[in-house]
């Protein structure tokens, strides 16, 4: 089958919007998971609040960047409170507790928004309308903006984590914890503190893809099995990895969708899974295991 | 037991240098890892600008000793009094900026932070301004100069005297009052030896207490006022540094040397 060169680019274009958003998921994911060895199983409901909380705000004020930063703020300050409530008791047991309690988390938060919000999808207007033209098609100037966002929210925590002196405490504290607080470095609140960063991440990129899909309860779960995927193919724990492997698997996806449905198409995802838990379990771009 | 006995009672152990308030003080702590009983009831003093050496034998409790008083190990009984102030229940961050800096027995620096970053582990906290951060980094880079050349690289490519300067100098960034050194030359070359013995008289020297766990006899005496002797958990001796020889009969006893 031949296919022509203006579709591969459009694909190229999709495969990197949709892998910037899923990467702003996994950062948040394998941060977690880098610092205290948590596997956060409501990472995807804390998206699907973080886009709840922009439908609310964008309804009360209109303005779609206000919602974007409330629903990170204040996720952010949701997912903080539910590490001190729920995870904090369980760091140093058995991992299984921890995988228990957040896989509660993810029933209650998923069950709580139905009651809430209801069973029908909601949307969030693209605060960009605008398109430009790529080959035959209209492109939506909204999903290169999510691209740059998205970059751009990533880039400024990278810069954070290699700069700042909370971006010091959290690597020190991710590298040995014990020496981390024998240095005076209140290991208890950066913890706490990487659960609001990875919870805001999950909520802005809800926020930033409702205008694609809608916002419903099980939102979270599409997103989530993606991330895992990305955070075990990137290297647990490795935000550079996770970057790069979100951006591999979405283009790989997109290119796959050339030939098959886009739901057939996640079917690449797993086989890229698969093949790295086969030849490179710590994952395609980890140059030491952890 | 042979000379001195170790209590801390009020007026104080007569080898100590003052009659005043300890800057540490250790009084019978317990501690316990699982089932097994590390400590059974440690007391021991340490005066302000003091070096007090700890030595015994592998395994006796002597790292755990010091993990108690940096908040690392709680004690399950008796107490830790830094400044008249008790300790042994507050968690290691709160300790480590009271001024107890920890150069743990494997360095334990952060392999993957440039040796500029470990520092700035210790330099940035609450209280101490840009200016004074400078102050305190120029001050390590001239106790350390090879820190100073290496800032740029990561902390797992130094070499093992590196690392051991660098986990002091690490230290020496919370300005702390006294600084717990658990073997500080394990494994180095002599030339390393000696310096890690220059940075002792150094830190003494700046009214900085030590407190020197070593399995280099010659070292500690030369190194400490005074020094305890520990078995099985328990200080079993206590002694002034000057009075004892590499030879002694009590060092004989309690390393087996």
């Amino acid at each position: 089958m031949d296919i022509p060169l203006d579709q591969i680019l459009i694909q190229t274009i999709n495969g990197i919007v949709t892998g910037m958003i899923l990467a702003l998921v996994a950062s948040g994911l394998t941060l977690i998971f880098g610092i205290m060895d948590v596997v956060n199983f409501a990472h995807g409901e804390l998206l699907m609040l973080g886009a709840y909380v922009g439908v609310v705000t964008l309804g009360l004020t209109g303005n779609f960047w206000l919602a974007l930063a409330s629903a990170t703020v204040l996720i952010g300050i949701f997912g903080a409170l539910m590490y001190v409530v729920t995870l904090r008791p369980l760091l140093g047991r058995d991992p299984l507790t921890t995988i228990l309690a957040t896989f509660g988390m993810s029933l209650v938060l998923q069950n709580y928004a139905l009651w809430q919000f209801g069973a029908v999808s909601r949307k969030i207007s693209e605060p960009i309308v605008g398109h430009f033209n790529l080959f035959h098609l209209d492109y939506p100037w909204y999903r290169v903006a999510v691209a740059l966002i998205s970059a751009a929210i990533i880039g400024g925590f990278w810069l954070f984590l290699k700069f700042g002196t909370w971006g010091i405490w959290i690597r020190a504290t991710t590298q040995d914890r014990v020496m981390a607080q024998a240095m005076g470095i209140p290991v208890p609140w950066v913890l706490a503190g990487v659960f609001a960063i990875g919870s805001g991440m999950a909520a802005a990129s809800g926020v930033l893809f409702g205008p694609f899909g809608g916002v419903d309860a099980t939102m979270g779960l599409n997103w989530i099995l993606r991330a895992f995927i990305v955070v075990v193919v990137g290297g647990m724990g490795s935000l550079a990895g996770s970057v790069l492997a979100a951006i591999l698997i979405s283009l790989l996806e997109a290119y796959a969708s050339l030939w098959v449905s886009p739901s057939q198409a996640i079917i690449v995802s797993f086989v890229v899974l698969i093949l790295t838990l086969l030849v490179r379990p710590t994952g395609l771009f980890v140059a030491t295991p952890k | 037991m042979m000379s001195a006995s170790v209590t801390i009672a009020e007026g104080g152990d007569p080898l100590l240098q003052t009659r005043g308030e300890p800057l540490l003080a250790v009084a019978g702590i317990h501690t316990h890892y699982g089932k097994s009983h590390i400590l059974h009831g440690v007391s021991l003093e340490v005066g302000r600008g003091e070096v007090v050496g700890l030595l015994g034998r592998n395994g006796v409790g002597k790292s755990t000793t010091l993990k108690a008083i940096a908040g690392l190990v709680h004690p399950t009984a008796g107490e830790v009094v830094f400044e008249g102030r008790s300790i042994g229940r507050l968690a290691s961050h709160r300790v480590a900026r009271l001024g107890i800096g920890y150069v743990p027995e494997d360095r334990r620096i952060f392999p993957l932070l440039t040796v500029l970053e470990n520092l700035r582990t210790g330099l940035d906290r609450h209280g101490v301004d840009k200016a004074k951060r400078a102050e305190l980094l120029d001050k390590v880079y001239a106790y350390f100069p090879i820190l100073a050349e290496r800032r740029n690289q990561r902390g797992g490519t130094l070499s093992g005297g590196e690392q051991q300067m660098l986990a002091i100098a690490r230290a020496m960034t919370l300005e702390p009052k006294i600084v717990l050194l658990d073997e500080p030359t394990e494994g180095l070359m002599p030339r390393m030896v000696s310096q890690i013995a220059q940075i002792v008289g150094a830190l003494h020297n700046e009214g900085v207490a030590v407190l020197l766990v070593e399995q280099n006899v010659p070292l500690t005496l030369k190194a400490s006022r005074r020094v305890y002797f520990i078995e099985k958990g328990e200080v079993r001796h206590h002694a002034m540094a000057s009075e004892l020889h590499v030879d002694d009969p009590v060092i004989h006893q309690y390393l087996g040397v």
